[in-house]
């Protein structure tokens, strides 16, 4: 009788769970789909999330250059960095993204998904998150130039270069790189060329574009001698660099983990990479300031830690935590000796992002290939060399071609008495801080 | 009349000002200036490269007081801002044509 009781029971609770669930052959699969449903939306949410914080690395990248730069300039910095950013946007919407992630033409160049034309309305929304993703890291690099450049440079003409860079120059090296995440496939790539979050693609692109304008330019008036001295120009707002500095860092941590572009664990080694290299960096800039200077040096130990966290965003996501932190103290070092190298040369570098953006991303680069946790070997360094050399070969050549095309048609450079003016009055028709008596304190 | 100017240290400032407050001095003009004497100024490093600061930051003190004040204001200063190390300043005195109160009218020792 019990039993009897049970037995149906369990039947009737069994025939309406059957009923509630809508079918009891198929209740597999549809949790699984729905399984796989909040896979796809953490992935969308973490790749957004991460956007948003590279995108407020716009803001560590403009409190850097203000910093590092006079006043008087202070009104352009902003206006070139909020434009940059915006300039940036809409160039690679309309070309930049389908020359990068396009279909691919013989693994050079993206031939499709302009105007961001994957996108149907109603269809899958993953090309907005992933163009949304995508465009951030376009505008950081364009944005690292504007502080080589920084004090000097023709408003219009940055304007002129921004949408190049970020509708051009970026995008093709890029898709050599990187087409394949989407709907291209490059020639670097498919060498098994290992760039996870970009110290080539974003940052060297980013320096050496800087290099090249900054010897069109030429260096600032008053900063070297007939002689050889170096007389420095004086960063008007230290803390100011250094709340960049910090702005960058954060932004950082959607940089590099945000790359995998997917919810799962691996972020937390990539996490983890990122922090260490910068410290190291850092900690490595200071000392190496420390011993050569007789006291640590702010704006070196600055540079220390951005330069580490170049070096780190190639091999993030296939080194060690050991391995993170000696390429990061390499930087460190390796990025004081490099901005006395090019002051030495006389290319004049307000902010260091050559040697921050350009000599790190190379060296970050190659460290992808001598610290791969998988095991190193020759041709995975040939191929990271071959990779390094032909974006700068890419890079400078075709900003050296454009800035020079620029400097033809309208001017790169503004005159000596703009210059000495103050670019927020010569260019702008403003004052960056018009409560404060501002003086320049060691310099002309 | 005569203006005392008086270029001295920063933070000796609200010494000098209250010490001129006890001997009835109750105005004066205060500007933040920069200069050097015989003391010549230090080497610093910014990113890599040397340079020389020669310029110290200092206030410049302005009072003008009727001509019996004038002894009794400089050695209230002097005593205030020496503190014995080099670059305590100095004291300059000259003389002052004309003073109007802009309010009133008042013209002359009724002015200062």
């Amino acid at each position: 009788m019990k039993t009897m009781g049970i037995t149906l029971m369990v039947t009737i609770l069994t025939g309406l769970s059957t009923v509630w669930a809508g079918g009891d052959t198929t209740s597999h699969e549809s949790n699984m789909e729905a399984i796989a449903l909040v896979q796809t939306h953490a992935d969308y949410i973490w790749t957004l999330i991460a956007a948003a914080l590279v995108f407020f690395m716009q803001a560590g990248f403009a409190m850097v250059e203000a910093g590092f730069t006079r006043a008087k300039n202070a009104i352009n910095i902003m206006m070139k960095n909020l434009m940059d950013f915006s300039i940036g946007s809409l160039a690679f919407w309309a070309v930049g993204f389908g020359l990068m992630f396009g279909v691919s033409a013989g693994g050079w160049i993206g031939t499709s998904g302009f105007f961001l034309g994957n996108f149907i309305p109603d269809g899958d929304p993953w090309v907005l998150a992933f163009w949304m993703f995508q465009v951030v890291f376009a505008a950081t690099a364009s944005t690292i130039v504007s502080g080589a450049m920084a004090e000097r440079t023709r408003f219009s003409a940055y304007l002129i270069y921004t949408v190049i860079i970020s509708g051009f120059i970026y995008p093709v090296f890029g898709s050599w790189a990187w087409g394949g995440l989407y709907k291209g496939g490059g020639w670097l790539e498919g060498l098994g060329f290992i760039d996870f979050a970009g110290s080539t693609v974003v940052h060297s692109v980013g320096g050496w574009a800087a290099l090249a304008g900054t010897i069109v330019l030429g260096p600032r008036l008053g900063k070297y001698g007939k002689d050889g001295t170096v007389r420095p120009i004086l960063g008007h707002n230290l803390p100011l660099a250094a709340l960049g500095v910090f702005i960058l860092w954060l932004g950082w941590f959607g940089f590099n983990p945000g790359s995998t572009t997917a919810a799962n664990k691996d972020i937390a080694l990539i996490f983890v990479n990122t922090n260490l290299a910068a410290a190291a960096g850092a900690v490595l800039a200071m000392f190496t300031s420390w011993f050569k200077f007789g006291k640590p040096e702010v704006g070196m130990s600055l540079n220390g830690a951005l330069a580490g966290l170049v070096s780190i965003t190639s091999p993030c996501a296939t080194v060690s935590p050991l391995s993170s932190v000696i390429i990061g103290a390499v930087a460190g070092v390796l990025v004081v000796f490099s901005v006395i190298f090019f002051d030495h040369v006389r290319i004049d570098d307000p902010v260091g992002a050559i040697s921050v953006h350009g000599v790190n991303g190379a060296w970050g680069t190659l460290a992808a290939g001598l610290f791969n946790a998988g095991g190193t070997s020759v041709s995975i360094i040939g191929v990271q060399l071959l990779g390094i050399i032909t974006c700068f070969l890419w890079t400078f050549g075709t900003s050296y071609i454009l800035f020079r095309l620029i400097h033809l048609l309208i001017g790169l450079r503004v005159s000596p008495d703009e210059e000495a003016d103050g670019l927020d009055h010569a260019e702008h028709g403003g004052m960056a801080y018009p409560d404060f008596a501002t003086s320049s304190y060691a310099q002309q | 009349m005569k203006k005392i100017e008086a270029i001295i240290k920063p933070f000796v400032l609200d010494a000098v000002k209250d010490a001129l407050a006890e001997i009835g001095i109750m105005g004066m003009t205060v500007s933040e200036v920069k200069g050097f004497g015989r003391q010549r100024g230090h080497r610093e490093v910014y990113r890599g490269a040397e340079y020389q600061v020669d310029f110290v930051p200092k206030v410049k003190v302005d009072v003008v007081v009727q001509d019996t004040m004038v002894e009794p204001v400089v050695t209230v200063i002097q005593d205030r801002a020496r503190t014995g190390q080099i670059g305590d300043g100095k004291i300059f005195v000259l003389t002052v044509e004309e003073a109007i109160r802009i309010r009133t009218g008042d013209t002359g020792n009724d002015a200062v």
